[in-house]
């Protein structure tokens, strides 16, 4: 018996900056009832335990996990909801089924960021209450010193942060399902309001509403429900130490050890060689190249050069976020993750439509959850 | 207390001492403030309620009524978009005397909850709401009981425009 694990069924509803129409159930629903039906399964019959990703302060209820299984179908099923990003689901679902004890494991996430009318309010409420809150900053302070540190010793400019939103808008256009889309240059970007300077309003993805569910299946039942089952290489995540007061404000070790992990258990030892594109974080668009220089694309300081070389563009040697990315698509909050590997597995299938990249065979996803948190996950896929 | 300790050990704190500030501490409060979009099933129950109708919602797979109404079947996955209304009426499937109330404090009086199974839905579909009109000593499972409404100028889509559930005799 072979341990390989698929993503076989991918569904979305979304995404949009309001969805008023919806409750977050049938959200939910929608994207669950097109995972499953692309998956070829029934949620009753077949699919054998759940995991979803959720916040209760992102949702404004306390132990929401009991509020997911109706709209999953996983009523009176083996279910859990993690308080992490999407990646952290889909690598939970990877090892329900290493274990051998489920075949067929569904994942979700989802985002009501619309409904949350204080983000700010809560996320606040991610800083230390008895060190860090009192001083009463908004918490996207912490983005501003981390890309200060990060362009400081990088030698990186807010020029090619700049261009990796030009970048990532300009991606979106292409991408019916991202709302962000747009044709802007680096002048248009650097011209905005400031955030937290260094970083600019424009340097940061809005939130946005959607719900992604996918499908994973062991080997044996993949080949048998799926013509074009995604291959799981490799998962990992990892977290630093969340102190403000003694972390490495440049470099981002957790998404260093994440990748590592998965480097690992893919059997990569050169990921530029190896890998085709990738999908990573840009919450922050100076996130994407302090990822993917972490993440070993390229030496700290090149990631900038090569974004303005055009090197990570969707015509370019090494894409990056030709989905529109977190900039492009919106700020999911907890599914961020889901929507990079759903990208991954629409190009790895040949199903992403304009977008389509040619002749790749193994695609990155990475996320990041956020400021003020150190806490990154990766997934390697292979079609 | 026992055979070696006749004191518990320690200084012992008072809640006045915490509140003049003698022992460190840090309050605050999260500013969370959220609008719950109500959807398709859940808007139309809410609509419902301002005319002063409970709706519920019919699957044809399981031939189950189910209140409140909701888009989804959870037993068989298909989509719900038959919308039926049902009685004010039905039976106390459970309740509860509650000495506490909602702030935690103690009353004398009780709140009580209790979950009212709908004429119309099918059995096990129920409000969850309170009960009026009647001594909580008085009140018994599977006793029949009616929506009490505020009057009509006064109700705002919301399950508070039924004030309570009386006691009902008669058939529906
Ligand atoms: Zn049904």
């Amino acid at each position: 018996m072979s341990d390989r694990v698929a993503i076989i069924g991918i569904g979305w509803s979304g995404f949009r900056p309001v969805t008023p129409e919806y409750s977050y159930k049938e959200l939910m629903y929608e994207a669950a009832r097109r995972a499953y039906s692309d998956a070829g399964v029934d949620p009753r019959r077949d699919i054998e335990s759940f995991v979803t990703v959720a916040e209760d302060f992102h949702e404004g209820t306390s132990i929401f996990d009991e509020y997911t299984p109706d709209q999953l179908g996983a009523v009176l099923k083996p279910m859990h909801t993690i308080t992490g990003d999407g990646l952290h689901g889909l690598a939970t679902a990877y090892m329900l089924i290493k274990t051998g004890q489920f075949s067929l494991v569904a994942v979700e996430g989802h985002s009501k960021a619309s409904n949350l009318l204080t983000p700010d309010g809560v996320t606040a409420y991610a800083q230390d209450p008895v060190l860090n809150r009192p001083l009463r900053m908004n918490t996207h302070f912490v983005g501003g010193m981390e890309m200060n540190r990060y362009l400081y010793e990088s030698g990186s400019t807010q020029e090619q942060c700049a261009q990796v939103v030009v970048k990532n808008r300009s991606n979106a256009l292409e991408n019916p399902s991202a709302p962000f889309g747009a044709d802007l240059s680096v002048e248009d970007i650097l011209s905005g309001p400031p955030l937290s300077w260094p970083l600019g309003v424009r340097e940061t993805a809005e939130h946005a509403d959607g719900a992604i569910v996918m499908v994973l299946a062991s080997e044996e039942k993949a080949k048998v429900l799926s013509e074009t089952p995604v291959w799981i290489l490799g998962a990992g995540w990892s977290n630093d130490s969340p102190g403000l007061e003694n972390r490495d404000w440049s470099s981002a070790n957790y998404t260093k050890n994440a990748a590592k992990m998965a480097y690992r258990q893919a059997g990569i030892y050169h990921p530029y060689q190896t890998i085709d594109f990738a999908e990573v974080s840009d919450i922050y668009a100076y996130k994407e190249l302090q990822s993917l220089e972490e993440l070993g694309f390229f030496q700290f300081g090149e990631a900038g050069l090569v974004t303005e070389e055009g090197l990570t563009h969707k015509d370019g040697d090494f894409p990056v976020n030709v989905s529109g990315g977190c900039l492009g698509m919106g700020n999911l909050l907890d599914a961020n993750g889901l929507a990079r590997a759903l990208e991954i597995v629409l190009q790895l299938r040949g199903t992403a439509g304009p977008r389509q990249l040619e002749g790749i065979n193994v695609g990155l996803a990475h996320s990041w959850r956020g400021v003020p948190t150190a806490s990154g996950a990766v997934m390697i896929m292979s079609n | 207390m026992s055979d070696k300790i006749s004191t518990y050990p320690g200084t012992s704190l008072s809640e006045k001492e915490i509140r003049d500030g003698k022992v460190l501490s840090i309050q605050d409060q999260m500013p969370g403030k959220f609008s719950w979009d109500t959807g398709i099933a859940i808007g139309k129950y809410l609509a419902g309620l301002k005319d002063g109708v409970i709706f519920g919602s019919y699957c044809a797979t399981c031939r189950r009524t189910v209140v409140p109404p909701r888009t989804i079947c959870e037993w068989c996955f298909q989509p719900m978009d038959r919308y039926i209304p049902l009685e004010d009426t039905g039976i106390v499937n459970t309740f509860s005397l509650c000495y506490v109330t909602w702030d935690v404090r103690r009353i004398k009086e009780p709140e009580t909850p209790a979950v009212i199974e709908i004429d119309g839905a099918s059995s096990l579909h129920g409000i969850m709401h309170k009960l009026g009109e009647v001594e909580p000593q008085e009140i018994k499972i599977g006793m029949r009981v009616k929506a009490v409404w505020k009057s009509a100028e006064m109700r705002q889509g919301a399950i508070t425009d039924i004030l309570y559930f009386k006691p009902h005799e008669g058939s529906h």
